[in-house]
C-alpha cells in the first residue's frame, strides 16, 4: 500500500459502520486513509456498502459508528454544505431551470462571490472541460456527454479540495465513456484533486485510479493500485471480480513458501502460489488467469504439472483468440491467445495438454 | 444541398405528387380511424354539455319574445319618441290591442309580463290584469257594425276565403297578418279557423284598415261596401279603453321599457349583470340599493384567491411528505388524502357546520379551555371565513395530487447536489427544489381556483350571506326567479373571466409548464 501513516491522511474512514434498519450492517468496520491528491475508486457490485461509504463522506448520510476525517477534522456532524466537497451525481443532478452557467454560478452563488469573480470562474470552469461556448443554454439541450462535463464543471468550479463521483459515466456509450475516463483523469491530475470514484465497472477502476479499493459485503476486500489487484487478488472475491478468472476448487497437498502443490477434486496435481491457505489439508480455489493459462509446453518450466483437457469451443474475436475447455471437470475453463503469426488455433474436440508458471496460479480461500 | 432542393420548389413523392399531399393522404385513414374512436364521447359531449350550455348561454343575449308577442306594436312603437314625455298615440294602441288579445288567447302574455319585469317591477301584473279586460272591451261596435252592414262578415268560413286572395290581402294588410297569425294559432291548436267564431279584434282590424283608407277600390265587393261605409263607422278610442283599464297604459316610462327591449337581441341582461341599466339616455348605474353583481363577482374572485393560497400553504408540506417517504407509507397517506373524494360533498359540508357553529365542537372546546368566554362564542359560520375553512377542505386534494405527482418525478438528487455545492437547506430548497416544483403549484392552482370560482354547494351551506358566491345568484336566478337570461348573462361573464384568467396565466408561467404528473 502506498500511504499507510495515518500523518499526512487527506480522507480517513476509522471503524466505521452503517447500518439504515438496525438489523443489518452495510458497511461493516471501514478502515481506510487517502492522502491528498490520490484518485481513489470504490469498486464492488451493487449493495456491497461502496455508494453508503460516498454518501457518508458527502454528509447525505451519517455513520452509524466510527468516525471519518477529513483533513484531520471529523466531519461526523458538519451539513453537508459546509464540507465543501464537490460531487457529482450518477445522473449528473444537472438544475433544469438554470442555465449552464448558472448552474456554475451557483456554488459561487451560496458562497457570495462578487458578480464579475463569479463570471469570470464559471468561464474558466467551462474552457477547462472544453464548454465555454454552452453557458446559455439549458441542460436538457446537452447531449449526455456534454451535461457529463458541465456536472464535472460544477463539482470543480468553487475549487473544492476533495471530489466525489457517483458512477459518473453510467449513462453514457462506450466510446464516450472511455473518453470521459481519460478526461476526467486528466483534470483530476492536472488540478491535483483528491478523488473518490465510485464505480461497478472494473476496467473503469482498473483505467483510472491510483488505487482501487474493492468492495463486498459491507467490507473492503482488498486495497490496492489497479495491477497489483489485477496480478494479485488476495482473496477469491477479488480474483472473481476483477477481470476474468478461472477457479478450479481442490485441496492443498504440499505447502512450502512460495509453492504449493494442489490436487484438483477433477484430478490431477498444480502448482501454484499459496496466498491464504496455510496447511496441508486445506480446501482452496485456485485462481488462473486466461491470458496466462499456456498450451504451448515449451514455455513452463521443467517438471511442472501438466494437465489433460478437452477443447469445447474455439471463439475468434480479432485480436485474442477465446478458447473454451474442459479441465479437472470444469467446463468453462478460458484461454486467452493473442492473434499472432505463430499461434495455435485449437479445434473444437482436439485434446491439449495445459500448464502455467506456478506464480501465476494462485491457491486463494475456498 | 438539402437546402438548395428544398428552395427549389415542393418536395415531390415517388409518384409526382406533391410530398405534402401524398403524406397527408397516408395519414388521412389514421385520423378518422381516431376520430372514429373518440367520436362516441365527442358526440355525447355535444349533444350533452356543449350544445346545452351553448344554448343556455344564448339566453343572455336573446330577447324575441318582445317582437315575437307584439309584432305590431313593435313597428309602431318604433316611431314613437320615448323623450317627448308623451303617451303615445292612437295608432300605438290600436296595434297594441290587437297584439295583447291575440297574447292573451295563446297565454303568452303573461309570459313576457314577467320577463318585462325584470326590466321595471308591476308589469307583470299590469299585463295578466289587462290581458283579461282586453278581450272585454268595447270594440264590439265594429263587429256589430261591420255585420249590420253584410251579414255574412259573420261567418268564419267567408273570412277564410277572404283572405285567400292576393288582392283582398293588400287591400286589408292588417286584417291579413293578424287573420294569419289567429290560424296559425288555431291550427296548432287543432281547430279549423273556418269554423271558429270570429273575435272582436279581427273586425277591429278589419275596420282599422278600411279606416286608414287601404281598402280603397277593393276588388271584393263586401270589402268596397265596407270600405265606403268605414269613414261613417261609430268609433271607440283604444287608448282611452287601457286607460281606464289602468292608468299605468298612458305612463310613457311603460312604453319607455317595452321599447328598449323590443330588439331580438338585448345587452340588458349582460348590463344588468354588472350593475348598469338601460335608460333613454344610454346606459346608466342602476339604483345603489340595487347594485349587487359587481360586488359578489369581487367576493368570488377574492375569496377563490384566498382559496387558493391556503390549499397551497396547507397542500405544499403535505405533498413533499408524501413525494419523499417510502411508498408504502406514501400511500397509506395517500388514502388519507383521498378520503374526502370518497365522503359526500354534503355531509363534509355539514360536518363543518356542526364543527364551526356558534354551539359547536371548537367554540365548546375554546369556552372549555376558558380562552373565549361563553356569552362571546366566535361566529365562524355563515360568513366568509366559514366557507373558507370549508372549501379549502374540500378542494386541498386537487392542489396535493398534482403538486405530489410533480414533485415525485424531482429526484432527490437535486437537493443533494444544492446542498454538495454549498447551499443551506433552505436555499437548497428555495433556489433548486421550489422552480421545480412550481408546475404543480401551477396546475393546482389552476384546478383549485378554477373549481372554486364556480362552487355552489357549499358557500350556499355554510356562506350565510356574506360568503355566497355569484354562483349562489346565478342558481337563484335559474331555478328561484326564473330570469335565465340575467343567468346566462352572469354565467357568461364568469366563464368570460376565467378564459381571461386563464389567458394571463398562460401569459404569465405558461401553459406548458403546468404539470399533471
Amino acid at each position: 500500500m502506498a500511504v499507510t501513516s495515518s500523518n499526512d491522511a487527506f480522507v480517513e474512514f476509522e471503524r466505521v459502520q452503517k447500518s439504515y434498519d438496525g438489523e443489518n450492517l452495510v458497511v461493516k468496520d471501514l478502515n481506510l486513509t487517502m492522502p491528498k491528491g490520490e484518485f481513489l475508486t470504490m469498486l464492488g457490485p451493487s449493495g456491497s456498502g461502496k455508494t453508503t461509504c460516498l454518501m457518508m463522506l458527502a454528509g447525505f448520510e451519517t455513520a452509524t459508528h466510527g468516525e471519518i476525517k477529513l483533513d484531520g477534522r471529523p466531519i461526523n456532524n458538519i451539513p453537508p454544505h459546509k464540507r465543501g466537497i464537490g460531487m457529482v451525481f450518477q445522473n449528473y443532478a444537472l438544475f433544469p431551470h438554470m442555465t449552464v452557467a448558472e448552474n456554475l454560478s451557483f456554488p459561487l452563488e451560496v458562497r457570495k462571490i462578487g458578480k464579475s469573480e463569479r463570471e469570470e470562474k464559471v468561464k474558466r470552469a467551462l474552457d477547462m472541460v472544453q464548454m465555454g461556448a454552452f453557458g446559455g443554454r439549458r441542460p436538457a439541450q446537452l447531449s449526455g456527454g456534454q451535461q457529463q462535463r458541465i456536472a464535472l464543471a460544477r463539482a470543480l468550479v468553487f475549487e473544492p479540495e476533495l471530489v466525489l463521483m457517483d458512477e459518473p459515466l453510467g449513462a453514457l456509450d462506450k466510446q464516450l465513456r472511455e473518453h470521459m475516463q481519460f478526461e476526467i483523469t486528466r483534470l483530476a491530475h492536472d488540478l491535483g484533486i483528491t478523488t473518490v470514484y465510485v464505480t461497478h465497472d472494473q476496467t473503469e477502476a482498473l483505467t483510472m485510479s491510483d488505487r482501487v479499493a474493492v468492495f463486498n459485503d459491507g467490507r473492503i476486500q482488498q486495497l490496492a493500485p489497479p495491477d497489483e489487484l489485477y496480478e494479485s487478488p488476495k482473496n477469491s472475491f477479488v480474483a472473481q471480480f476483477i477481470g476474468e478468472n478461472n477457479t478450479l476448487e481442490g485441496v492443498v497437498k504440499e505447502i512450502s513458501g512460495e509453492h504449493a502443490v494442489v490436487q484438483l477434486d477433477g484430478g490431477g496435481l498444480i502448482d501454484c502460489k499459496p496466498v491464504n491457505v496455510t496447511e496441508v489439508g486445506q480446501r482452496t480455489k485456485v485462481s488462473i488467469r486466461p491470458e496466462r493459462v499456456e498450451v504451448n509446453k515449451d514455455r513452463l518450466q521443467e517438471g511442472a504439472h501438466l494437465l489433460k483437457a478437452e477443447v469445447k469451443e474455439f471463439i475468434y474475436m480479432g485480436d485474442v483468440f477465446r478458447t473454451r475447455i474442459s479441465v479437472a471437470g470444469n467446463d468453462d475453463f478460458i484461454i486467452k491467445s493473442r492473434n499472432a503469426p505463430d499461434q495455435i488455433r485449437l479445434k473444437p474436440g482436439e485434446q491439449v495438454e495445459i500448464g502455467w508458471l506456478p506464480q501465476d496460479c494462485r491457491a486463494l480461500d475456498a | 444541398m438539402s437546402d438548395s432542393a428544398a428552395n427549389s420548389g415542393p418536395v415531390l413523392a415517388a409518384d409526382g405528387t406533391p410530398l405534402k399531399r401524398s403524406l397527408a393522404r397516408a395519414l388521412r385513414m389514421q385520423k378518422m380511424r381516431a376520430l372514429a374512436l373518440i367520436s362516441p364521447l365527442l358526440i355525447f359531449v355535444l349533444v350533452t354539455f356543449i350544445a346545452p350550455i351553448a344554448d343556455m348561454l344564448f339566453r343572455s343575449v336573446e330577447n324575441d319574445i318582445v317582437a315575437e308577442t307584439l309584432p305590431e306594436t313593435v313597428v309602431v312603437l318604433q316611431d314613437w319618441d320615448a323623450a317627448s314625455g308623451a303617451a303615445p298615440g292612437e295608432a300605438l294602441y290600436d296595434a297594441f290591442y290587437i297584439d295583447l288579445v291575440l297574447a292573451e288567447e295563446q297565454k303568452l302574455h303573461t309570459r313576457l309580463g314577467t320577463r318585462l319585469n325584470y326590466e321595471k317591477t308591476g308589469l307583470s301584473s299590469l299585463f295578466r290584469k289587462t290581458g283579461r279586460r282586453a278581450s272585454r272591451f268595447d270594440t264590439d261596435i265594429y263587429t256589430d257594425q261591420l255585420i249590420a252592414l253584410d251579414p255574412s262578415w259573420k261567418d268564419p268560413a267567408s273570412w277564410a276565403a277572404m283572405m285567400q286572395s292576393d288582392a283582398n290581402r293588400t287591400a286589408l294588410p292588417l286584417t291579413a297578418r293578424t287573420w294569419d297569425r289567429w290560424a296559425a294559432y288555431l291550427t296548432g291548436e287543432g281547430d279549423d279557423p273556418a269554423k271558429k267564431k270570429l273575435e272582436d279584434f279581427l273586425y277591429t282590424a278589419a275596420y282599422l284598415d278600411m279606416a286608414a283608407g287601404h281598402a280603397k277600390g277593393a276588388s271584393d265587393a263586401r270589402i268596397a261596401a265596407a270600405a265606403a261605409a268605414a269613414p261613417g263607422f261609430e268609433t271607440v278610442s283604444l287608448k282611452d279603453q287601457f286607460a281606464k283599464a289602468d292608468k299605468a297604459w298612458v305612463d310613457p316610462s311603460v312604453w319607455e321599457t317595452i321599447q328598449i327591449f323590443s330588439p331580438k337581441y338585448t345587452n340588458g341582461y349582460f348590463l344588468n349583470a354588472i350593475d348598469l341599466q338601460k335608460s333613454p339616455d344610454g346606459i346608466e348605474p342602476r339604483p345603489e340599493n340595487q347594485q349587487i353583481y359587481l360586488m359578489l363577482f369581487k367576493r368570488t374572485l377574492f375569496m377563490s384567491l384566498v382559496i387558493t393560497a391556503s390549499c397551497i400553504l396547507l397542500g405544499y408540506p403535505v405533498a413533499w411528505i408524501l413525494a419523499n417517504l417510502p411508498s408504502r407509507t406514501a400511500n397509506l397517506l395517500m388514502i388519507l388524502v383521498l378520503l374526502p373524494f370518497w365522503t359526500s360533498l354534503l355531509v363534509r359540508t355539514s360536518a363543518w357546520k356542526v364543527m364551526l357553529q356558534q354551539q359547536g365542537v371548537i367554540n365548546d372546546v375554546l369556552v372549555w379551555l376558558g380562552l373565549v368566554a361563553d356569552d362571546a362564542r366566535l361566529v365562524m359560520i355563515n360568513n366568509q371565513f366559514g366557507t373558507i375553512v370549508a372549501m379549502t377542505h374540500i378542494l386541498l386534494p386537487f392542489m396535493i395530487l398534482p403538486l405530489y405527482s410533480v414533485m415525485q418525478t424531482i429526484p432527490p438528487s437535486y437537493l443533494r447536489a444544492a446542498k454538495s455545492l454549498g447551499a443551506t437547506n433552505w436555499t437548497a430548497f428555495w433556489r433548486v427544489y421550489f422552480p421545480q416544483s412550481v408546475p404543480g403549484i401551477g396546475a393546482g392552482s389552476v384546478l383549485v381556483f378554477i373549481l372554486a370560482i364556480g362552487y355552489y354547494i357549499t358557500p350556499e351551506i355554510v356562506g350565510g350571506t356574506t360568503g355566497t358566491f355569484i354562483s349562489n345568484r346565478i342558481a337563484y336566478h335559474i331555478s328561484s326567479s326564473l330570469n335565465w337570461g340575467l343567468g346566462a348573462a352572469l354565467g357568461s361573464i364568469l366563464l368570460g373571466v376565467v378564459l381571461l384568467l386563464y389567458w394571463v396565466y398562460d401569459k404569465i408561467v405558461g401553459i406548458d409548464n403546468v404539470k399533471l404528473g
